[in-house]
C-alpha cells in the first residue's frame, strides 16, 4: 500500500504567538521572530503513530525533510522521496508540486498536515482525484477534510487503507478572506471539494439494512427538485455538490462554485455575478436553490455571496429559498440551526425561524434557521 | 405475604426494596416517582390498571394456561388434511431442539462476533435455499410467503421502473389482499385468469395484459390449489418479451422433484419456509424468503437483510450485512420499503431441516408426497359424484375435490367427516364460487396409506348416501 | 472497583461452513417409504411432470448423519450470546428482557403447535380465548378500543397503521390531498420508511436543543396535506416528550391522525397511556415489552390498537366473543377493513407468551416492570457518567431518562482516535455487546443502552465495569481496543470490501465457490462453477 504524505511545516506557526494564520513568508518570519515553534511536525507524527500497525505493508511517498521524510522515518516507515523543494524553505508551490506528483504516482491515500491554506493547495493540485485526510495543524481549519485530532486523522487513514472504511464523500475546502480575518471578521468561502473517507459506522450488525451513499441521496433530492420545477420560473443554483446534482439531473453542466441559472430545463447562465442575476430577476419569478456550506451550516453568506440581499429580496424573500441538504450533512450540525449571514441584518431576521429542507425524494425536514 | 411488605417479583431482580433504595441513593433521588418528572401531571395515569388478579406463582399460571390450551383440539387429535398455505409436515426433533436453544431463541441483533453463530446459521440457511432454488442471493427471512411475494413484486417494479404487476386469479385470496395492500397506491395489481379445465394460467389473457407498464408476472408453482404450472417456460418467455420479470413463488419442499424456477426463466424466486421444520402454530409459524441472481440490479433492490461472508484477521469465517451503498437513484423510486424483526429463527430452523434431509431426503420426500397425493386423488376420484382431481394437470401435494355432482354441500361433507374424526380439507365454495362445492385436500408425508384409505372410506359413506 | 471483570472467552469452534462437513452417503433423516399398494395404484407419478419441470439432479445440500448436524448447530449456538447468557443491556430500543421459559412450555404444547388456522372454531376455543383476552388486556393498558395481532412486528404494525390512515382518508375522499406524514428524527426509521410504502411523503422534525422534538417545527409542518403523525415517545434518547399532548392536538386540528409507535413502552406501562396522550392508534412490540423472545431477528409480533373510530378499518379477522353464548369466533364483519397484511391471524406464539406474562404480573407487576426499568436505566446512566472516561449523554444531563439512553463516545474518540465501533468489538471480549444508533448518527460515536427491568444491580455494575475498563484501555492501551475482539468467536473483520464490492461479496456458499477457492483466493475469471 502506498501512502502519500505532505506536511506543511509552518502551518499553525502563528497561532501561539497571536498571529492568525501563516500564509506567506513575511508572516512566517514574523512568527519565528516572536519565538514560534512549529507544531505541524509533532502533529504529523501523532497521526503517523496511529498507522504504525501497517508499517510492514506501507510505503510512504513524501517530500524531503520537514515536509514529511523526517516524521515518516522517525515513526519507522519505509520512505520514498518523490521530489525536491524549490528553495530552502517550503512554500505553497512545494505543497502543490508534491501533491501533483503523488497523484501521478497513484497513492492509495494522501495524508496531509496543515490548515485551510494547505488544504487549498492540495485541492488546487489534485481536485477530487485522490482520497485525502487532513491532520489538523493550522490555525484556520474550517475545511471539512480535517479530522478533529491528529490521532483521529491517523485512525481514519488506517481504517481506509485497511478497507474498513469504504465510502468517500466530498468534503468542503473553505478559504478565509485573509485581510478580513486579521481585522477579526470571519468570512469564509467555499473554495472547492476534496474527497475524504466517510466516517460513520463500520460493520452494520444493526437492524436496518443498506444506508444509501451520499451521492445517491443527492440524486434523490435533485430528482425531487426537478420534478417540482415549474415552467417559466428561474432557478438560481448555488454552489455545492448537493445543489449541483440538480444540474446533473437535467444533464446540464454548470459550475461547482458559482451560481448557475436554469429555466424550463435549460441553462440560462453559469457562474453569474450579482448584477447578472439581478437582470435575470427582472423578467419573472425565481427561486434560489441553496445548501448549507461550512461547518456552521450557512445557507447564505459563506460561498454564495452572489445571492446578495438584493437578489434574495428581488426573488421574493424567504419563500424564494429552496434549501437542500443530505441527512448526513444536517447531522454534522449536531442540532445547531442553519445560519444566514447575508450582510443585511433585517433580511437575516426575516429569513430566520423555520425552513423546509429537502432531504430526499420524498422527505423534507423542518429545520431552524438563525443568524 | 404481609400487607405492608413490598411485593418482590421473580422476573424482576431489583424489585427487592433494599436494592431499590440503594440505587435511588446512587442516583440522588428520593423516590421512583421523581424519575418520571418529565411526564406532565395530566398524562400520569391516576388509577391502577384494571387487569385480572395476577397468577403470581408459576404453578397457578401453568394451571390457567393448560386449562385454556385444553379447550383446543389440535390436528393430532384428528386425521387432518388441511393445507392451503399452512401445511402439516413432520417437524424433526432436532429442529425443535435447535429452535428452542436459548442462545438462538433469545438473541437478537448482536455484532457478528458475539453473535457469530446466528450469522453463520443464517448464511448456511440462505446457502441451502440457494441450492434448492438455484439462485446465488437469498434474503434473511421476511414475515411470511405472502410478504415475500409482495416484496419481490415491488422489487420488480423498481428494477424495471414500471408500475403494474400481474398475479393469477387462482391465488389464495388472503395473499392477493396482502399483495394488493403492499402495492397500493403506487403499483397496480391486475389479475390473469385461469383455464377452467386445467387450473393453469390463461396464456391468452396473460398476453393481453402484458403491456409496457407491466413490471412482473407472479405465479406459484405449485399453485394455491395444488397444480403444477406446466407452461412455466412460456409464461416466462411472454413476460420477457414484454420487458417484464418473471417472479415465481415456490413450495421449497417440492424442489427435490420440481425444477428450480430459474431453469424455466424465473428472474426472482420467493416462497414460504413453514414446511421446513416449523410447526403450524395456528397459522403463526411463518417465514418468507426472496432469492435472485447475484447481479447488482437485483441486489440493489432488496429491502431485506443479506448476510455475506468475509475473511477475519485470524483466518476464520466471518460474516456481516452486505451493506452496499446504492450510488444511483432511479426516477420514480420510493424508499427501499422497510426492514424489521421478521422471522430469522425460522430461517435457522429451515437450515437445520434441509441439512438433516440432505439431497436424497428432499428428493425422496417430494416423491413420497406426490405418490400419496396422487393415490388420494385417485381413490377419491373413484367415488360416485366426485370429480377428483378437479383440475386436469399434474399436482404436488394438494388437489381440489369437486363435490358438485354429489348433491351435497362442502359444508355438510366436512361436518360429517369431522364427526368421523377427520378434518377433510378446506371449503373452497366461499373463496372460489366458480368452483361451486369444492374442497382443497392436502396430503403430506404424515399421511399413511391407511389414513388416506380412511378418508376415502369416510367420504364414500357420506356421498354414497349411506349417512353415518 | 465495583464489579469484577470476568476472564471471559466465548466458545470458539472454528466451525466449518456446513457444506464443508458434507460426507457423501451420510443421511440425517430418513423419509417414510411409499407403500407398495400406492405404487401399484398410481404408477410412475413423477412422469406426470413434464420433463422441463422435473428435477432429476438432487440439490447440492449437505449430506450429514444426524448427530453431526446436531453438533454443528449446537456449536453455532454456543457461538451466540443469547439474551439469557449475557448482561444484555446494550441492545437499546429492543428491550431485551427476560423471556420466561415457562412460556415456552405453552408455546410448544401440541395443543398450540399443531393447530391449523382453518380448523373449525369450536376446536380452537382455547387459542381464540387467549387472543381475545390479550386484546382486552392491551385495551386497558393503552386505553385503545380494539386490538389486532396480525402485524408480524413493529415495522409491520407501522405499515398497517399507514394502510389504515390511507383507508380512513379514502373514505372521506381526502386521500389524494393528504399525502404527507410527519415524524421525528429520533423515532424509529420505520416510522418514515413504512408510510413511504403507502406513497406518503415524509416531513421530519428535528430535536430542539433540549433533545425534544421541536414543537415549533411541527406547527410549520402541519397543513391540509397532513395525513398523520407517526412518533415514538419516549424517543430513542430515552427522553419523554412532555408536550406530546400538544403534538397530537396540533395534528388533530389540521385534520390528521396520530399514530403511536410504542416500541419504547417498557418504562411507562401503567404510568401513562396512548389514549390520554391523544393518539388514535398505537402498537406494542410483543417481542420487546411483552417478553416474547427475539429469535435472532424474529418472529416477533406487533399488537396494534385503535380507537373506536378506526375499528372499522382494522385488518380481518378480529377475534370476538359472542356475549350470549360466550363462544369465541373469527370476526370478519369489519365494514371498511383494509383486508389482510399477513397470512392468517398473526404470530400466535408471541400472543400466547404475552398473555401469560401479563397474567402472571398483573397491574401492580406491570407498574413495577416500568419503574424498575426506569430505575435501572437511570442508575446505569449515573454510574456510567460518573465512572467511565470519555463518555457523555447528550441532552440535559440533569434530566432523568426513562428506559434507555443514547450516549456518545465523542470525547474519547477525539482524545484517542478510538471509535464507538472499536469499543463495540472490545466489549465482546467480556461477554457483552451494545448497539450504536440508527442512521444518520446525529449523536456522534453513539451507544444506546436499555437495561430493562430484568437485570440485577450486580449485573448492571458488571456492565459498567466493562465499559470503565475499556475506556481506560482506550487511553492507556489503545491497540488492544482497536484490534479487538481477542476472546470472541472470530477475530476482527477489517476489510469491508467483502460487504460492499459486488465483485467480492458472496451471500451464499455457492456464490462464494464461484468467486473463490480455498480461503478467499479469487478465482481467475472464467474459471469456477
Amino acid at each position: 500500500m502506498r501512502l502519500g504524505l505532505i506536511v506543511n511545516p509552518v502551518a499553525g506557526l502563528g497561532g501561539r504567538v497571536g498571529l492568525k494564520g501563516t500564509d506567506g513568508p513575511e508572516v512566517v518570519r514574523r512568527a519565528r521572530r516572536l519565538g514560534a515553534v512549529p507544531e505541524a511536525p509533532g502533529r504529523a507524527q501523532r497521526a503517523l503513530n496511529a498507522l504504525s500497525p501497517l508499517r510492514d505493508q506501507l510505503l510512504v511517498l513524501t517530500y524531503p525533510g520537514e515536509m514529511g521524510e523526517k516524521m515518516a522515518q522517525a515513526c519507522g516507515f519505509r520512505v520514498e522521496l518523490v521530489g525536491r523543494l524549490r528553495g530552502e524553505e517550503s512554500t505553497a508551490e512545494d505543497t502543490q508540486d508534491a501533491a501533483q506528483e503523488l497523484l501521478r504516482r497513484g497513492v492509495d491515500l494522501l495524508l496531509f498536515c496543515g490548515g485551510d491554506g494547505t488544504a487549498r493547495d492540495i485541492y488546487a493540485a489534485v481536485g477530487t482525484e485522490l482520497v485525502v485526510v487532513g491532520i489538523p495543524a493550522g490555525v484556520k481549519m474550517h475545511s471539512a477534510v480535517f479530522a478533529p485530532t491528529p490521532e483521529r486523522a491517523g485512525e481514519v487513514a488506517r481504517r481506509y487503507l485497511e478497507g474498513e472504511i469504504r465510502a468517500v464523500v466530498e468534503a468542503e475546502v473553505m478559504d478565509i478572506d485573509e485581510k478580513a480575518f486579521r481585522r477579526g471578521e470571519v468570512h469564509a468561502r467555499l473554495f472547492g471539494y476534496l474527497k475524504a473517507p466517510r466516517v460513520r459506522g463500520g460493520l452494520q450488525g444493526a437492524k436496518v439494512a443498506t444506508p444509501p451513499s451520499e451521492r445517491y441521496v443527492q440524486q434523490a433530492i435533485a430528482a425531487r427538485v426537478v420534478e417540482d420545477m415549474k415552467p417559466g420560473v428561474l432557478y438560481l443554483i448555488g454552489p455545492g455538490t448537493t445543489t449541483k446534482a440538480v444540474l446533473e439531473a437535467l444533464g446540464l453542466t454548470g459550475t461547482l462554485l458559482g451560481v448557475d441559472a436554469i429555466q424550463d430545463g435549460k441553462l440560462q447562465g453559469a457562474d453569474l455575478s450579482e448584477g447578472e442575476i439581478l437582470s435575470f430577476l427582472n423578467e419573472g419569478p425565481a427561486k434560489a436553490v441553496v445548501s448549507p456550506i461550512g461547518g456552521q451550516g450557512h445557507i447564505l453568506g459563506r460561498g454564495n455571496q452572489q445571492l446578495s440581499p438584493r437578489v434574495i429580496r428581488a426573488a421574493g424573500g424567504k419563500r424564494a429559498l429552496v434549501v437542500l441538504a443530505t441527512p448526513e450533512k444536517l447531522a454534522t450540525l449536531r442540532g445547531r440551526p442553519l445560519m444566514v449571514d447575508t450582510g443585511d441584518p433585517a433580511l437575516d431576521e426575516e429569513l430566520s425561524g423555520y425552513i423546509a429542507v429537502i432531504t430526499g425524494y420524498r422527505e423534507r425536514v423542518i429545520y431552524r434557521v438563525t443568524h | 405475604m404481609n400487607k405492608d411488605e413490598k411485593r418482590v417479583y421473580p422476573y424482576i431482580p431489583n424489585s427487592v426494596p433494599e436494592v431499590q433504595e440503594e440505587m435511588l441513593r446512587a442516583i440522588g433521588v428520593e423516590s421512583l416517582e421523581e424519575l418520571y418528572a418529565l411526564i406532565p401531571k395530566e398524562l400520569m395515569f391516576q388509577r391502577e390498571l384494571r387487569l385480572p388478579d395476577p397468577l403470581l406463582d408459576e404453578c397457578s399460571l401453568d394451571r390457567h394456561m393448560q386449562g385454556l390450551l385444553e379447550k383446543n383440539k389440535s390436528t393430532r387429535e384428528f386425521l387432518s388434511f388441511l393445507g392451503g398455505g399452512c401445511w402439516p409436515h413432520y417437524v424433526p426433533a432436532i429442529c425443535d431442539a435447535i429452535s428452542q436453544r436459548s442462545e438462538f431463541l433469545t438473541a437478537y441483533a448482536g455484532e457478528p462476533y458475539e453473535d457469530h453463530g446466528r450469522f453463520q446459521a443464517l448464511f448456511e440457511y440462505a446457502s441451502m435455499i440457494a441450492e434448492l432454488v438455484e439462485m446465488d442471493v437469498v434474503s434473511v427471512p421476511t414475515y411470511d410467503g405472502s410478504q415475500a411475494a409482495a416484496t419481490a413484486l415491488r422489487m420488480a417494479t423498481r428494477i424495471t421502473e414500471r408500475d403494474v404487476v400481474l398475479v393469477p386469479k387462482l391465488l389464495n385470496p388472503d395473499r392477493r389482499s396482502i399483495i394488493a395492500n403492499y402495492c397500493d397506491p403506487e403499483v397496480e395489481v391486475l389479475e390473469v385468469g385461469f383455464e377452467p379445465e386445467t387450473g393453469l394460467l390463461d396464456l391468452k389473457d396473460l398476453s393481453r395484459k402484458l403491456s409496457g407498464r407491466v413490471a412482473a408476472i407472479y405465479f406459484e408453482n405449485p399453485g394455491y390449489l395444488g397444480t403444477i404450472e406446466t407452461r412455466a417456460r412460456e409464461i416466462a418467455n411472454l413476460a420477457h418479451r414484454a420487458g417484464a420479470l418473471c417472479v415465481v413463488g415456490v413450495d421449497p419442499i417440492s424442489l427435490g422433484v420440481l425444477a428450480p424456477p430459474p431453469r424455466y426463466g424465473a428472474d426472482i424466486v420467493c416462497g414460504e419456509l413453514q414446511p421446513l421444520g416449523v410447526h403450524m402454530h395456528f397459522g403463526g409459524g411463518r417465514g418468507g424468503f426472496v432469492a435472485t441472481p447475484d447481479e447488482e440490479r437485483f441486489v440493489a433492490e432488496y429491502p431485506l437483510r443479506l448476510f455475506g461472508i468475509a475473511p477475519t484477521t485470524d483466518g476464520a469465517w466471518g460474516f456481516g450485512d452486505v451493506a452496499w451503498e446504492r450510488t444511483s437513484f432511479a426516477q420514480r423510486e420510493n424508499a427501499k420499503e422497510f426492514v424489521g424483526t421478521m422471522a430469522a429463527l425460522w430461517g435457522i430452523t429451515a437450515g437445520v431441516y434441509l441439512a438433516l434431509l440432505g439431497p436424497r431426503g428432499i428428493r425422496e420426500l417430494g416423491e413420497l408426497i406426490m405418490y400419496r397425493a396422487a393415490y388420494a386423488a385417485k381413490r377419491l376420484g373413484e367415488l360416485p359424484g366426485i370429480r377428483c382431481p378437479r383440475f386436469d394437470a399434474p399436482h404436488f401435494k394438494e388437489f381440489v375435490v369437486d363435490l358438485n355432482a354429489t348433491g351435497r354441500t362442502t359444508r355438510e361433507v366436512l361436518a360429517e367427516l369431522k364427526d368421523r374424526g377427520i378434518l377433510g380439507g378446506i371449503d373452497l365454495s366461499g373463496s372460489f364460487p366458480k368452483l361451486g362445492q369444492a374442497l382443497l385436500v392436502c396430503v403430506t408425508e404424515v399421511h399413511t396409506k391407511g389414513d388416506i384409505d380412511r378418508l376415502a372410506a369416510g367420504l364414500a359413506e357420506i356421498v354414497g348416501g349411506g349417512g353415518r | 472497583m465495583k464489579g469484577k471483570l470476568r476472564r471471559f472467552h466465548q466458545a470458539r469452534w472454528d466451525e466449518p461452513i456446513i457444506f464443508q462437513l458434507s460426507r457423501p452417503g451420510e443421511r440425517g433423516l430418513l423419509v417414510p417409504e411409499v407403500e407398495e399398494g400406492i405404487r401399484g395404484e398410481v404408477g410412475d407419478v413423477l412422469s406426470r411432470i413434464p420433463p422441463e419441470l422435473r428435477r432429476e439432479d438432487p440439490p447440492a445440500l449437505p449430506e450429514m448423519a444426524q448427530p453431526r448436524v446436531y453438533q454443528h448447530y449446537l456449536r453455532l449456538s454456543q457461538e451466540n450470546l443469547g439474551r439469557d447468557l449475557n448482561v444484555d443491556v446494550g441492545q437499546g430500543t429492543c428491550t431485551m428482557k427476560y423471556n420466561p421459559p415457562v412460556n415456552e412450555r405453552f408455546v410448544s404444547s401440541p395443543k398450540l403447535a399443531d393447530l391449523h388456522p382453518l380448523q373449525d372454531e369450536d376446536t380452537v376455543q382455547g387459542i381464540l380465548e387467549i387472543m381475545h383476552k390479550l386484546d382486552l388486556l392491551l385495551r386497558e393498558i393503552s386505553g385503545m378500543d380494539r386490538f389486532t395481532f396480525q402485524p408480524g412486528g413493529g415495522s409491520h404494525a407501522i405499515y398497517t397503521m399507514a394502510c389504515m390512515v390511507r383507508a380512513y382518508f379514502a373514505e372521506r375522499e381526502e386521500a389524494e390531498r393528504r399525502d404527507e406524514i410527519i415524524t421525528t428524527l429520533f423515532s424509529h426509521p420505520s416510522d418514515a420508511a413504512a408510510p413511504r410504502v403507502k406513497g406518503y411523503k415524509v416531513i421530519m422534525i428535528y430535536p430542539d436543543e433540549e433533545g425534544f422534538p421541536d414543537i415549533e417545527a411541527l406547527k410549520e409542518a402541519v397543513s391540509e396535506r397532513t395525513a398523520a403523525l407517526f412518533i415514538t415517545n419516549p424517543e430513542d434518547t430515552g427522553l419523554f416528550n412532555p408536550r406530546v399532548r400538544e403534538f397530537t392536538e396540533i395534528v388533530h386540528q389540521a385534520g390528521g391522525l396520530c399514530c403511536y409507535d410504542q416500541a419504547n413502552a417498557n418504562g411507562i406501562l401503567g404510568i401513562t397511556r396512548a389514549k390520554e396522550a391523544g393518539f388514535d392508534m398505537c402498537f406494542f412490540n410483543l417481542h420487546k415489552t411483552f417478553a416474547s423472545p427475539h429469535g435472532c431477528g424474529g418472529p416477533g409480533a406487533g399488537a396494534l390498537g385503535v380507537t373506536a373510530e378506526l375499528v372499522p378499518f382494522l385488518p380481518v379477522p378480529l377475534i370476538s366473543c359472542d356475549e350470549k353464548t360466550k363462544r369465541y369466533f373469527l370476526d370478519w364483519d369489519v365494514p371498511n377493513t383494509i383486508g389482510k397484511v399477513k397470512d392468517f391471524y398473526g404470530v400466535i406464539p408471541a400472543v400466547v407468551r404475552a398473555y401469560a406474562w401479563i397474567m402472571t404480573l398483573g397491574a401492580e407487576g406491570l407498574r413495577e416492570v416500568a419503574k424498575v426499568a426506569v430505575l435501572n436505566n437511570n442508575y446505569l446512566m449515573r454510574e456510567i457518567l460518573r465512572r467511565v472516561r470519555g463518555v457523555r449523554a447528550p441532552f440535559h444531563l440533569e434530566r432523568h431518562r426513562l428506559e434507555q439512553v443514547r450516549y456518545s463516545w465523542e470525547e474519547l474518540a477525539r482524545d484517542t482516535g478510538i471509535s464507538t465501533t472499536d469499543i463495540q468489538r472490545r466489549v465482546a471480549d467480556f461477554g457483552a455487546h451494545y448497539w450504536t444508533s440508527h442512521e444518520p448518527w446525529v449523536v456522534p460515536e453513539p451507544m444506546t443502552l436499555e437495561p430493562t427491568e430484568s437485570y440485577s444491580k450486580e449485573e448492571l455494575d458488571e456492565y459498567i465495569a466493562i465499559l470503565e475498563h475499556i475506556a481506560r484501555e482506550a487511553y492507556e492501551d489503545p491497540e488492544t481496543v482497536k484490534s479487538a475482539p481477542h476472546r470472541s468467536t472470530v477475530g476482527k473483520m477489517a476489510d469491508h470490501s467483502y460487504f460492499d464490492d459486488p465483485r467480492k461479496w458472496a451471500m451464499t456458499w455457492r456464490a462464494y465457490l464461484r468467486k473463490y477457492t480455498g480461503y478467499f483466493q479469487p478465482r481467475e475469471t472464467g474459471e469456477g462453477g
